[in-house]
């Protein structure tokens, strides 16, 4: 555990030069009287692809939300870019939990996506054609073109989830926070998720995932930060992403692991 | 005359009140701006034993401090542990029973009647008139709730993207670094002040009934905010024509039959309408079995 | 002092005072229960429903008997759950929104009915505008012995049932795999807040009787966690915010004893936000500061306050 940590401090100090596009460093948060977030200090590297992992309650999500200022921070500084998130804020993309919002909201998919130009507008600005062009393309490149005129409650759990991806694409950030976008989507929206996240990787973006499903992490992300309240490890996915460390954030639930890994090296054989 | 001034003052109610109440009922926050139109309550009464009049700038500014008041406490309990729902009947019983109170203990003083500014008094809303130099400029209540709606229609169209934003996903306005708090107390200042500039008229409690029964009748109806707001407008207004149609003819509260007449249009909304409404709902399913 | 007790001596007083404490016993012990079910503001809307009920009481009866009253607005309380209970079932319209819309509508149903009675031919109404505010001293005997009996009623239903609504409140899920009725325990819960809300009628008033039922339960779980605890706890609360408003109706010159009863209940109230022995603000605070220690935060005191106000704002946002 303590030498994934000291592997992160110290590409800090080598890499003092190059600015990383977030620096987190001793950010705590609490609900009412229980702790969910502790001391967490980590730096990350521009164009990877970072999974967040841990179990039910590690507070990977609190993270997300305290290093965005959406909740208060009971300590910690988070930097975007060396700068306080504040003044970064356009260069930032958030994807909430598909649950977090109201699908009832009268409104269309294409609507949903130029929400995402809102934060480039300035304070009078009105979205005109420029921003539906924009809304357009990224909705066209989620596969949804075809649904923009939709009213979102008749999307499926995997559209509506790929209208929230549209959106943030929209925001056209440099630094992405996504918020279990996986969770319940259909296998096509799964796919469609990760191609797009690779796109943007190639295009030098730094994407944060929370995720959920251990079979999967290897395969989608270059870097791996697990979580239990603090911080267990951070680092490349083949040092990170080991049984041992898995085992130290997860406690417990040794058995569900184990089967979880059996299938994995089932799966590499196959 | 006197029917055009009545018409004129609910039309005016009615689209301060529908324009607002359709971003409560989507914020879900409907029971809010009952709490508020009670909260204004003792606003009202000590801003009237102060100045002694009832359309003095201070009765407006006063009962919009109430109302906001009124909000900040009922978050700031919620934030202690207290149920959404219950912190909001705390606070809106225990400030209207200060307002009442105060009116019972100052009812000499007060020539402010319990049941006017309960169900209001629309019906002699030509009496009190605005009259500079000699000049009778027509109703006060219809300039007050003018200038209301003027305040409310500017701020809503400027900042339209940021209500929006703030009301289908606070989450994402915040990142992106919309002052969300800002525009939850500005609504709420708004609806404090609509709420006033109404009670006079079709009193405190019934102004609840103008917020949201319009609002969700519209929601029914389109799947487009835009839509929305000129759907509850129109709901509104054409209670208040129905509202005043029937309370002539019944020789009952005008207010409350306004009201009715637009529970009334919600359920035919509820009923009838092409997308949401139950009847499209029962053809579309007995089209698909069929 | 002195005047107080030989108002206490009056036996129709006297009389006033058991009816007011036995019915905010009453609505504070059944409000334990909407509380935990999270539907305080059903009290509110139930109450508003009343109205028009009551009118039509009247105008059918052309009496301003409490019974037909009771009847009356019972049947309407139950009409305006159903009409929520329709409203969010079969449209996309929230609980919130629905409430507002069934509060309102039969408020101005009630506006309406009410004025009729006024300018129509009615005779021996005056009095009937009483129902708004709450007049406890405009009660009879007969009115008193009904409202007392019915609450005597609610409170040994309550403790009958209890362990079925502790069940139903917590856990209906689990209330059904025992072979509990539920849904019949629930209407019978919601049937019990009609019956609550119509007895603080006459006392509290229409617009102000959800109080009751609401306020007390919330001041109790302050001081306990343990739900036979937080029904006494609440039922005396609402028991003394019942006789102060009463005492203190009687004395003043012609105060309504609605807006005194519900003071009383508020004042109840913040007293146990800021001392409540279970989740008190002082409890709080100092159960926060030993866990910034544990954290070492503990010389971020200012700090902390400004993210308390931080977190309001935010909050108030989301």
């Amino acid at each position: 555990m303590s030498s994934a940590k000291v592997q992160s401090e110290a590409s800090v100090m080598e890499r003092g030069d190059v600015v990383s596009p977030l620096t987190v460093s001793g950010l705590s948060a609490a609900y009412q009287k229980k702790p969910v977030l502790r001391g967490v200090t980590f730096t990350v590297t521009e164009g990877e692809l970072i999974g967040v992992i841990g179990p039910n309650g590690a507070g990977k999500s609190t993270m997300m939300k305290a290093a965005l200022g959406l909740i208060p921070r009971l300590g910690g500084e988070v930097l975007v870019y060396g700068k306080p998130y504040k003044q970064q804020r356009k260069l930032v993309g958030y994807v909430p939990q598909r649950e977090s919002v109201d699908w009832d909201f009268p409104t269309n998919a294409l609507d949903v996506v130029m929400m995402g130009r809102y934060g480039h507008l300035g304070l009078f600005g009105r979205p005109g054609a420029k921003e539906r062009a924009i809304a357009m393309e990224c909705l066209a490149k989620v596969g949804m073109a075809d649904f923009a005129a939709r009213q979102i409650s008749q999307l499926s759990g995997g559209q509506q989830q790929r209208v929230f991806l549209a959106r943030a694409l929209a925001q056209d950030a440099s630094l992405y926070f996504m918020d279990e976008p996986f969770a319940g989507v259909d296998a096509a929206t799964e796919k469609a998720i990760i191609t797009l996240l690779q796109e943007l990787k190639q295009q030098g973006k730094t994407v944060i995932v929370v995720h959920h499903d251990l079979a999967t992490v290897e395969e989608y992300f270059d870097s791996v930060l697990l979580l239990n309240v603090e911080l267990v490890a951070y680092g490349p996915t083949k040092d990170v992403f080991t049984q041992e460390l898995l085992q130290h954030t997860y406690g417990g639930r040794l058995a569900f692991l184990e089967r979880n890994s059996l299938a994995k090296t089932d799966n590499k054989k196959g | 005359m006197s029917d055009f001034w009545i018409l004129l003052t609910g039309v005016l109610v009615a689209a301060c009140s529908g324009i607002l109440g359709t971003f409560l009922v989507l914020r879900k926050m409907a029971m809010i701006g009952d709490a508020i139109s009670h909260s204004v309550m003792p606003g009202i009464v000590i801003a009237f034993l102060l100045s002694g009049s009832r359309d003095s700038l201070l009765m407006m500014v006063a009962a919009m401090a109430c109302g906001l008041f009124a909000v900040f406490l009922i978050q700031l309990f919620q934030n202690k542990g207290v149920q959404a729902d219950a912190s909001i009947g705390v606070v809106f019983t225990a400030l209207f029973a200060i307002g009442v109170l105060l009116v019972s203990l100052f009812a000499r003083q007060v020539h402010l009647d319990q049941d006017a500014i309960l169900y209001g008094e629309i019906a002699y809303v030509h009496w009190n008139t605005w009259i500079v130099n000699g000049m009778d400029l027509g109703p006060k209540a219809v300039w007050l709730l003018g200038v209301t709606l003027i305040i409310i229609v500017a701020v809503i169209s400027l900042f339209y993207k940021q209500f929006k934003l703030c009301s289908f996903d606070p989450a994402l306005a915040a990142a992106c670094g919309i002052p969300v708090a800002l525009f939850h107390y500005l609504l709420m200042g708004m609806v404090s002040m609509a709420t006033v500039s109404s009670f006079e008229s079709v009193g405190a409690i019934l102004v609840v009934g103008m917020l949201i029964i319009p609002a969700a009748a519209a929601y029914l109806l389109t799947d487009r905010l835009g839509m929305m707001i000129v759907w509850s407008v129109g709901v509104g207004i054409l209670s208040v024509f129905a509202g005043y149609g029937v309370a002539v003819a019944l020789d009952a509260s005008i207010a409350g039959c306004i009201v009715c007449a637009a529970a009334a249009l919600f359920v035919l909304a509820f009923l009838f309408s092409p997308s949401h409404g139950i009847v499209a709902k029962k053809l579309r399913l007995r089209k698909l079995a069929a | 002092m002195n005047t107080l007790w030989t108002l206490l001596q009056d036996p129709n007083m006297q009389w006033i005072l058991i009816s007011c404490t036995l019915l905010g016993l009453s609505s504070g012990i059944i409000g334990c229960f909407s509380y935990l079910r999270k539907q305080s503001l059903m009290g509110d809307t139930l109450a508003h429903a009343a109205l028009p009920g009551i009118c039509i009481a009247f105008m059918l009866t052309g009496t301003k008997s409490i019974l037909y009253f009771l009847i009356g607005a019972g049947i309407a309380g139950v009409a305006a759950t159903f009409g929520i209970g329709w409203i969010t079932r079969h449209s996309r319209v929230k609980h919130d929104a629905a409430m507002g819309i069934v509060l309102s509508s039969f408020f101005g149903l009630g506006i309406v009915l009410l004025t009729i009675v006024q300018h129509g031919g009615y005779g021996n109404q005056a009095g009937l505008d009483k129902f708004l505010f709450g007049q406890a001293a405009s009660m009879v005997g007969s009115d008193v012995l009904t409202l007392s009996i019915v609450s005597l009623l609610l409170v040994s239903v309550c403790y009958l049932l209890f362990k079925q609504f502790k069940l139903v409140s917590f856990d209906p899920g689990f209330a059904k795999g025992l072979g509990y009725p539920v849904a019949i325990l629930e209407q019978l819960l919601m049937f019990l807040m009609v019956v609550a809300v119509v007895v603080g009628i006459q006392a509290v008033g229409v617009i102000l009787v959800a109080s009751l039922i609401i306020t007390p339960a919330v001041s109790s779980r302050y001081w306990t966690d343990r739900l036979g605890v937080m029904v006494v706890v609440s039922g005396i609360f609402g028991a003394l915010s019942g006789a102060t408003g009463a005492i203190v109706s009687s004395t003043g010159a012609s105060l309504p004893t609605g807006p005194l009863t519900v003071l009383a209940a508020t004042l109840l109230f913040v007293v146990s936000l800021l001392i409540g022995t279970k989740r008190g603000l002082l409890v709080r605070r100092l159960a926060q500061q030993r866990m910034k220690r544990r954290l070492g935060y503990g010389f971020e005191e200012q700090a902390a306050t400004a993210s308390v106000d931080d977190r309001i704002n935010k909050e108030a946002a989301l």
